[in-house]
């Protein structure tokens, strides 16, 4: 199949198997109305995300007006305005772009490390694999958002140490998936063929069995996203955030003292966050849906 | 094999699976502690607020920080082994002790969500794979992915927004009335009202799980041949339901429900700082604020052996849940 030998050959009926099974998954998961209407809450959020700068240019923590202006009360102001005077919507904007960064960057960054753990642990197997799987239990066990509020507390509370510290506790999940893939396709004829060709490890790794081992990978990091935001949210929520920084969770945070009185200061951040990790989960129901439909039990 | 050597083999075998996981943690704990900066020297001369570099560096010969690194984790297993955590610096008093005392309320919080959880989720999870594909199915589905995507702390403080400040059903903080002089059952419905809405705001993120594990395992077992057997032999369709298919589907949700523990106490740390009960993830809170790793450290050290212990638990339950398990 995708061995250099057969490069310039024309497409093997195997080729055009593969293609029509991944147009095949692609239209399942379109025709899927979850997963569509997720699609759909996802891209506007990162478009709003991406024109942030340009709606609202300037810094969203600056005073633009009277404190504590309900949604709705002034149309300049569509969301209202906080305790300070600040536009609630511009903080909205914002706040998304630190979200989906740290959701992205966590899930990138903790899916490298899983894939690069359960990769090894499952195709070299023996001492390697005992070792690697030690590892995953070690950091299974220990509680995840505990471990996080400890690194970023020892470290700095960047966006990007946050984002780093999740990957750190999030990357046990794929690697568990990654290993079991990798451990049962190892076994496949047409790897034993790529070995008997002479390949590497690498190659063998990368080219045969990866692209084989993907789907449930995708499935998960969709979610993985999901779990980032609502874990980097509890953190900034609890002032475990550059404070310079405006995101959802230190809008909740700071909403919060003001919650008799003014209780859409609390809710509406919270509305943001709900929606963007419904519409990931949706996503990840979806390619699930699409991706390993034996688990379609209905 | 009788009952007993199968749980004494259980429970040998789960120990010597633990006691290497249990190590590495504790190394790891110990690196953190030295990324960590500055040390306990630093923190002691901020205290006194008059210290000289010299008399620093003689402080740090005499607690042996200058000493190699591999000398010093031999000494942080060696006081570790006495239950000796350290001192906390931002509230003066022995860490384990510190610990002990906000342990049992987490742990009350923790009990309920998760009972909560598991009630609920199961019984809606039944519920929907009995009705599999059909209008409430899909309902119960979405709400679930719903549940499934709201953060801990805001479902919290929504509800004190409801419960609390609207309606007035419920206090929206504390752990318990003061100066009432409760004794006896009142002293406990007055606690209890405390905790319901922190334990249902912990709770919701397990009910979804639940609820879609027990679906899913649900509609598994439904296709077993036993299954088959017993509905052929007559059974009542909720005998069947009960014993023949949740009780198998169990299985898979019990693993679930142990791997949880360790998640659902950092769910707790934002919980309880949202109630402000005095547990302790509100003592993480305040560490979190003081700058005390030391008893960041600790907590996080004492929660993973708690989740060690409760994997074991687990392993011995399915013991009981299975008998196939355990045997090899």
């Amino acid at each position: 199949m995708r061995l250099p030998f057969f490069r310039n050959e024309p497409p093997t009926p195997y080729d055009m198997a593969a293609a029509n099974l991944s147009n095949r998954e692609l239209r399942l998961f379109l025709t899927n109305p979850n997963a569509v209407v997720g699609l759909g809450i996802l891209a506007s959020v990162a478009l709003l995300a991406l024109l942030a700068p340009a709606l609202y240019p300037g810094d969203p923590l600056s005073v633009v007006a009277e404190p504590f202006l309900w949604p709705g009360q002034d149309w300049a102001y569509p969301l209202g305005t906080d305790a300070l005077g600040r536009d609630v919507m511009a903080g909205a904007l914002h706040g998304a772009r630190i979200s989906l960064y740290v959701g992205l960057a966590a899930t990138i960054v903790g899916f490298g490390i899983g894939l690069l753990v359960g990769a090894s642990a499952g195709y070299f197997g023996g001492r390697t694999d005992a070792a690697l799987v030690k590892l995953i239990e070690v950091f299974q066990t220990l509680p995840n958002f505990v471990l996080v509020v400890v690194i970023v507390a020892v470290l700095e509370p960047t966006p990007t140490v946050v984002a780093v510290a999740i990957a750190i506790v999030s990357w046990p999940t794929i690697a568990r998936l990654a290993r079991a893939e990798f451990r049962s396709i190892r076994e496949r004829d047409y790897v034993t063929a790529a070995h008997s060709l002479g390949c590497g490890s690498i190659h063998i790794m990368g080219r045969e069995i990866l692209p084989n081992a993907l789907p449930p990978l995708i499935v998960t990091s969709s979610i993985m996203v999901a779990s980032a935001i609502l874990m980097e949210s509890g953190l900034s929520f609890m002032g475990l955030s550059d404070s310079n920084i405006i995101s959802w969770g230190s809008m909740i945070g700071a909403g919060r003292e003001f919650i008799r009185t003014a209780w859409y200061l609390t809710a509406l951040p919270g509305i943001a966050i709900v929606l963007t990790v419904l519409a990931l989960n949706m996503i990840g129901d979806g390619l699930n849906d699409a991706l390993n439909p034996r688990t379609q039990n209905d | 094999m009788s009952g007993l050597s199968r749980i004494l083999r259980t429970l040998r075998r789960s120990t010597l699976q633990a006691i290497p996981t249990a190590i590495c943690i504790i190394v790891l704990n110990f690196i953190l502690l030295q990324m960590a900066p500055g040390d306990a020297v630093d923190v002691l001369a901020a205290e006194s607020g008059a210290a000289t570099l010299e008399g620093m560096a003689a402080m740090r010969e005499r607690f042996g920080l200058n000493a190699p690194v591999i000398e010093q984790l031999s000494a942080y297993l060696n006081r570790l082994l006495h239950l000796d955590l350290g001192t906390s610096a931002r509230f003066g008093v022995p860490i384990a002790e510190l610990i002990a005392q906000r342990l049992p309320r987490t742990l009350l919080l923790m009990a309920l969500a998760l009972g909560m959880a598991a009630i609920i989720g199961v019984a809606l999870g039944a519920v929907m794979s009995s009705f599999a594909g059909r209008l409430s199915d899909r309902v119960l589905s979405i709400l679930s992915l719903l549940f499934y995507s709201i953060p801990n702390f805001w479902i919290g403080l929504m509800l004190i927004v409801l419960f609390s400040v609207k309606l007035g059903w419920l206090p929206s903080g504390g752990s318990g009335s003061i100066g009432m002089g409760l004794t006896g059952w009142a002293a406990l419905v007055d606690q209890a009202r405390y905790l319901v809405l922190p334990a249902a705001s912990l709770a919701l993120y397990y009910v979804a799980i639940y609820a879609r594990l027990t679906r899913a395992a649900m509609l598994e077992v439904r296709a077993q041949d036993y299954v088959r057997t017993a509905q052929a032999k007559g059974l009542p369709p909720l005998v069947v339901n009960v014993h023949h298919i949740l009780r198998n589907a169990l299985i898979p949700i019990t693993t679930m429900a142990g791997m949880h523990v360790g998640a659902m106490l950092g769910g707790a740390v934002v919980v309880e700082t949202v109630f402000s009960l005095p547990g302790l993830g509100r003592l993480a809170f305040e560490a979190v604020l003081g700058r005390d790793i030391q008893v960041l450290l600790g907590i996080l050290l004492l929660s993973s052996f708690f989740v060690i212990v409760m994997n074991a638990l687990v392993d011995l339950l399915h013991t009981f849940l299975d008998p196939k398990i355990g045997v090899h």
